[in-house]
């Protein structure tokens, strides 16, 4: 279980006061009708899923309510910053990681 | 009663913790025994003579006690006086015995001295390979329940008590700012060094008192007993206030961050039922700063022919039956060790005063100290050489020892008997890493001791003693006591020195890392070499796996079932490892290890759950009525965590009749309900009209102060998941309503826009659901019965439908909503909620002229449906768009804002042709209710599979129609008005009905808008 600090209290607090709300820094395009479908379908439906340091979205649900931000390395659980809405991240996302499947899929095009 | 292995007179250890002051009378398979104060289950059934605890899994063969701790993998328990205080799966070795205690063996049904498993091991064994019930079992799949039945009750695994546990358990939560796991030499030393700088320090420990290995060996420390160290330097901790002792406390989880759990068995080695007031187990979870692993660890059996006949034994677990409990567990022993340490073993075993027949070293030498030792006690040291195979039926008669080559891969001369009636191995030790795996460590291996260690996963967690391949006592004092002032000071503490106690330096030789004892006979032919004993593992299994092309250590695992049971493969991995790289021609470390996963050793479900059980397991919420329901005997109805009214049956009236009663009742006349839970969020500020905008379908801008307007609301995906009635209070002040299940849903969601996306609207919210009781009255006589409690002008000129009015109802101060879920006139009454009861009795005493009748859930579903009202979850899925539940009505494109969802209405799936769509549905057969959830077809008489369009979402009897109606999705449903659809039922029989508006009852809506 996680021990979390939240930025508004100002006190580490444990996971059960907290609830994970996914990828962080998703923000909404300023004109979604002008979006094509697929981009749309980017924004709305696709997340990355990296393997090392991630941005999500935390919130502090069963004290202050407010959300913040949390750099998180989904190896080893570590968290290597929290900062404010608003504010932007020091530290880097891992880089993404090859599917490895992509290729194998790639294939299956080639042999069809 | 005689307990003829009980080490009597001059021979008796000085050290044990036995008291045989105080005998003890217990039960053990419905025998009585008798055993000492301090003796765990295991220790007295030795002391007693019983060989065999119970039956193998798989084979059936009779399997005796191996170890003194939590590895033990045969002696597995089912503890229980009563039905109710059963407990399965546990250690005899852990366990002490109490007076009265009753204990059975779990494997052996139907008893373990002859039983059915028994004769079909023997049988069938060799007919039994690895992955047998994969590949006997799985065809024909229907009748693996059949066979897992029989197998279950053959092999036992314990069971769980049929009555409720009577016992208290309770949670506690810590702040350390080092934990140390395990209370031996090295877990003393670090407590007492971390300790002493001020630090907080939780020192836990598994057993029934602190000392650890210390309480099995004979060492001396600063020249004294180690008893005596360790009195002292639990007294030293006992004192200190910024200590916590645990015994009877296992650290069974390491989590996240340096959380860990503590399982601490209270009461259970003194009662079978905790006495009254008393916690029986408790679990502590534990944040630290930094944690000392001081876990110790397991010595390692040699592997070879019929291991397992009941007298092969741990070396050190012999050590410790004798010195520990003065019980020595036969007459004439057999060593066999691939190290110095375990000849101790042989000198506990001479100073018991009973037979040590040979030590048997597979090495071609030994250290001089213990060499030395051997020969001043007359005992015979055979070298270069093993036992290969024991001989004997449920206890030991001798065994078969032969040379081997300075390899140990093959034996290199002729067998020769020894007889004796007990083997003790040793193949070195595994230290006890399984915590540090918990959250991702994987341990590294240690060529020089042959075998893993911690790796440093866990910044925040340093591993001492034994624990971490550290064997000699010297180093593990010198090391726990730097590991304690060393995590002190990560703490923020200030150690400068450390302090530890001496021990003697012995002269070690190089053990010989061997694990598999070669046979005269192929592993194949040989007699079973068991690997794993709780899950009846063989040499020959593994091997096998490994041929047939299973190369991860995980797969053979998962194959052979190796390290599945309840020890967690504690005894088996290491030489499971060991054999299955060899056959695969790798190292050890190549073929790396299986994951450790929390727990150490099984915990009670008591314990996970502490005082959360009956009506604390899950939160319950009741309205402010809730009472009022309870005695007019109201049934009830989970929504969420709310307990609902279901309905209100009078006298006998079965569900059906009671709501047909509430129907008309309110159709004709009055019904009202308690509709408190509906959520309710109070939204105010000078931007909450265009939040509302940007958050639902429809438009705000022009909603006037005192009006109401209905809304849905979309994710970003286009789909419905929720809807309500919003009104205008005052320009900057609006109260949405939820359904009662997603009120925290929708509270969420605003809140994540708001302060995510629009920080910039000023806007508050606040969740009034509990303050506000919401008291519904519907029906045609409505309108009369408010009228005779309150100010409110209810001229239906002026307060129309969807108004909202504000005044006094009953004396209270109210909010009243002209909104209506039933198609009927009808005022939603909101009041304090502590007014909630007065108003609502008031209500009932100015109504009964009019007959008011209280209606559930049940009845409020039933009035719903007639007027076509859909219930967002029940007639939507999460893949429904307001367009496919034909309400249109409810979107505005033409918001300046591009509200939620919006685009996704316009995704190439979402404006497709055939999407399912919420139609209406009659059957044929107007008597006939089709069940919720009825698959839809077009043709009743194609073939299975049939193409099913749709299912039914909502269906009820309505009594004001007197005809079953339904609500539906179906593919493309809103051009099939009139259409004819089928329902196949799971009996044989089909349903027919015809598609038509949801809208059953009032079309026009003028019940609702009445004048």
């Amino acid at each position: 279980m996680f021990l979390i600090y939240c930025p508004y209290c100002e006190e580490e607090r444990a996971e059960e006061e907290f609830h994970a709300s996914g990828e962080a820094h998703i923000v909404r395009p300023t004109d979604p009708e002008s979006l094509s479908d697929e981009a749309w379908g980017d924004y709305v439906f696709f997340r990355k899923n990296p393997r090392g340091n991630h941005h999500e979205l935390w919130q502090h649900t069963t004290g202050c309510r407010k959300f913040f931000y949390m750099t998180r390395d989904t190896a080893t659980y570590e968290i290597k910053e929290i900062y404010k809405v608003g504010e932007q991240p020091k530290v880097a996302t891992a880089p993404a990681v090859p599917n490895k499947y992509d290729q194998f899929s790639s294939e299956q095009a080639v042999k069809k | 009663m005689s307990q003829p292995n009980r080490i009597q007179g001059n021979n008796a250890s000085a050290q044990s913790r036995v008291d045989v002051s105080k005998p003890i009378t217990f039960s053990f398979n419905n025998k009585p025994y008798t055993g000492y104060a301090g003796d765990t289950i295991a220790s007295a059934l030795l002391a007693n003579d019983v060989d065999v605890v119970g039956r193998s899994f798989k084979y059936g063969r009779p399997r005796g006690i191996v170890a003194a701790g939590a590895e033990e993998p045969n002696a597995i328990l089912q503890l229980g006086k009563t039905e109710a205080t059963q407990v399965p799966n546990i250690r005899a070795t852990q366990q002490l015995i109490y007076e009265g205690l009753e204990c059975h063996s779990t494997n052996g049904w139907p008893s373990t001295e002859r039983d059915v498993m028994g004769v079909v091991g023997k049988l069938f064994g060799r007919f039994m390979p690895p992955g047998f019930y994969y590949k006997t079992f799985m065809a024909p799949s229907k009748l693996w329940m059949t066979y897992e039945k029989m197998i279950r009750k053959g092999a036992g695994l314990g069971r769980s008590p049929k009555a409720v546990d009577p016992d208290t358990y309770e949670t506690i939560n810590q702040h350390a700012d080092v934990l140390v796991v395990g209370g031996g030499p090295a877990g003393i030393t670090a407590a007492l060094n971390a300790a002493r700088t001020g630090a907080r320090v939780i020192l836990a420990d598994e057993q029934n008192e602190f000392g650890g290995n210390l309480l099995s060996q004979t060492d001396l420390l600063d020249g004294a007993p180690a008893q005596d160290w360790i009195d002292n330097s639990i007294d030293e901790l006992a004192t200190a206030d910024n200590v916590t002792l645990l015994i009877n406390a296992t650290v069974n989880g390491y989590h996240d961050h340096n959380f860990l759990t503590i399982h601490e068995r209270c009461t259970d080695q003194s009662f079978d039922l905790a006495p009254e007031g008393e916690i029986r187990q408790r679990m502590h979870r534990v944040r630290a700063k930094q944690v000392i692993l001081a876990t110790g660890a397991h010595e390692r059996p040699l592997v070879f022919g019929n291991n397992d006949i009941p007298g092969c034994m741990l070396a050190s677990a012999v050590s410790t039956y004798i010195n520990r409990y003065n019980v020595v567990p036969g007459k004439k022993l057999l060593l066999m060790t691939s190290n110095d340490n375990a000849y101790n073993t042989a000198f506990d075993w001479h100073n018991s005063g009973r037979l040590v027949r040979a030590i048997i070293d597979t090495r071609p030498a030994a250290g001089k100290t213990v060499v030395k030792k051997a020969t001043d006690a007359g005992i015979e040291i055979i070298y270069s050489s093993a036992i290969v195979q024991a001989q004997g039926n449920t206890c030991i008669s001798n065994a078969m020892v032969a040379p081997l080559d300075e390899t140990g891969e093959k034996l290199s001369g002729s067998v020769k008997q020894y007889d004796c009636d007990t083997i003790a191995t040793s193949s070195g030790w595994n230290p006890a890493v399984h915590l540090s795996c918990h959250t991702g460590g994987r341990p590294t291996w240690r060529e020089d001791i042959q075998g893993f260690v911690p790796d440093n996963f866990n910044k925040n967690m340093i591993a001492t003693g034994a624990g971490n391949g550290l064997y000699p006592l010297t180093e593990i004092l010198q090391d726990a006591a730097s590991a304690g002032a060393f995590a002190a000071n990560a703490c923020g503490f200030n150690a400068t020195k450390t302090s530890y106690a001496k021990a003697a330096v012995e002269d070690v030789a190089p053990s010989m890392p061997i694990f598999h004892i070669p046979h005269f006979k192929p592993t194949s032919r040989a007699p079973k070499q068991f690997v794993d004993f709780q899950l009846d593992v063989t040499a020959a299994g593994i091997e096998l796996a490994v041929q047939e092309g299973f190369e991860s250590i995980e797969h053979v695992k998962r194959y052979t079932a190796l390290g599945f049971g309840t020890d967690q493969g504690k005894l088996s991995n290491i030489n499971g490892m060991a054999i299955a790289a060899k056959k695969l021609g790798k190292t050890i470390p190549e073929t790396g290890t299986t994951v450790f996963r929390p727990n150490y050793t099984p915990v009670t479900f008591g314990a996970i759950s502490g005082r959360n059980v009956n009506e604390f397991f899950d939160i319950e919420r009741y309205s402010a009525l809730h009472t009022w329901h309870v005695e007019n005997g109201a049934e009830f109805e989970d929504v969420g965590q709310w307990k609902r009214p279901w309905y209100f049956p009078k006298g006998e009236e079965s569900m059906h009749e009671a709501v047909n009663r509430e129907c008309l009742a309110t159709r004709n006349g009055v019904g009202i309900i308690d509709a408190s839970t509906l959520g309710k969020i109070d939204i105010q500020g000078p931007d909450a009209r265009e939040f509302l905008n940007r958050v639902y379908t429809n438009a705000w801008s022009k909603l006037p102060v005192g009006r109401c307007r209905y809304g849905l609301m979309c994710g970003e995906d286009g789909m419905v998941f929720d809807d309500g009635v919003t009104s205008c209070i005052s320009d900057n002040h609006f109260i949405m309503t939820t359904t009662s299940g997603g009120a925290a849903h929708v509270f969420n969601w605003l809140e994540i826009w708001h302060q995510t996306e629009w920080p910039e609207l000023e806007v508050y919210f606040n969740s009034v659901t509990d303050q506000w009781a919401t008291l519904s009255i519907s029906g045609p006589k409505a309108r009369l019965l408010l009228g005779e409690l309150t100010d409110i002008d209810l001229n239906p000129d002026t307060f129309k439908f969807m108004d909202l009015r504000e005044g006094v109802v009953a004396g209270v101060p109210a909010r009243v909503f002209r909104i209506s879920f039933t198609g009927e006139q009808s005022y939603e009454i909101n009041v304090q909620a502590n007014y909630a009861l007065a108003v609502w009795e008031k209500l009932f005493e100015h109504g009964a002229k009019y007959d008011i009748t209280p209606y559930g859930t049940e009845t409020m579903h039933v009035l719903r449906a007639e007027k076509g009202f859909i219930i967002v979850g029940q007639d939507t899925d999460g893949s429904m768009t307001p367009y496919d539940l034909d309400m249109g009505w409810a979107v505005s494109p033409a918001k300046e804002f591009s509200f939620l969802g919006k685009r996704s209405l316009a995704r190439e799936d979402t404006v497709k042709e055939n999407r399912k769509q919420l139609v209406g549905l009659k059957t044929t057969d107007a008597k006939t209710v089709a069940p919720e959830g009825s698959q839809i077809v077009l043709d009743p008489n194609q073939k299975i599979p049939m193409t099913m369009v749709g299912h039914v979402t909502s269906s009820y009897y309505s009594a004001v129609l007197e005809r079953s109606i339904a609500m539906a999705v179906i593919k493309g449903g809103l051009d099939k008005m009139g259409d004819k659809v089928y329902m196949p039922q799971a009996d044989g029989t089909t349903i027919e009905a015809e598609i038509c508006s949801p809208v059953f009852y009032d079309p026009k809506g003028e019940r609702q808008n009445v004048k």
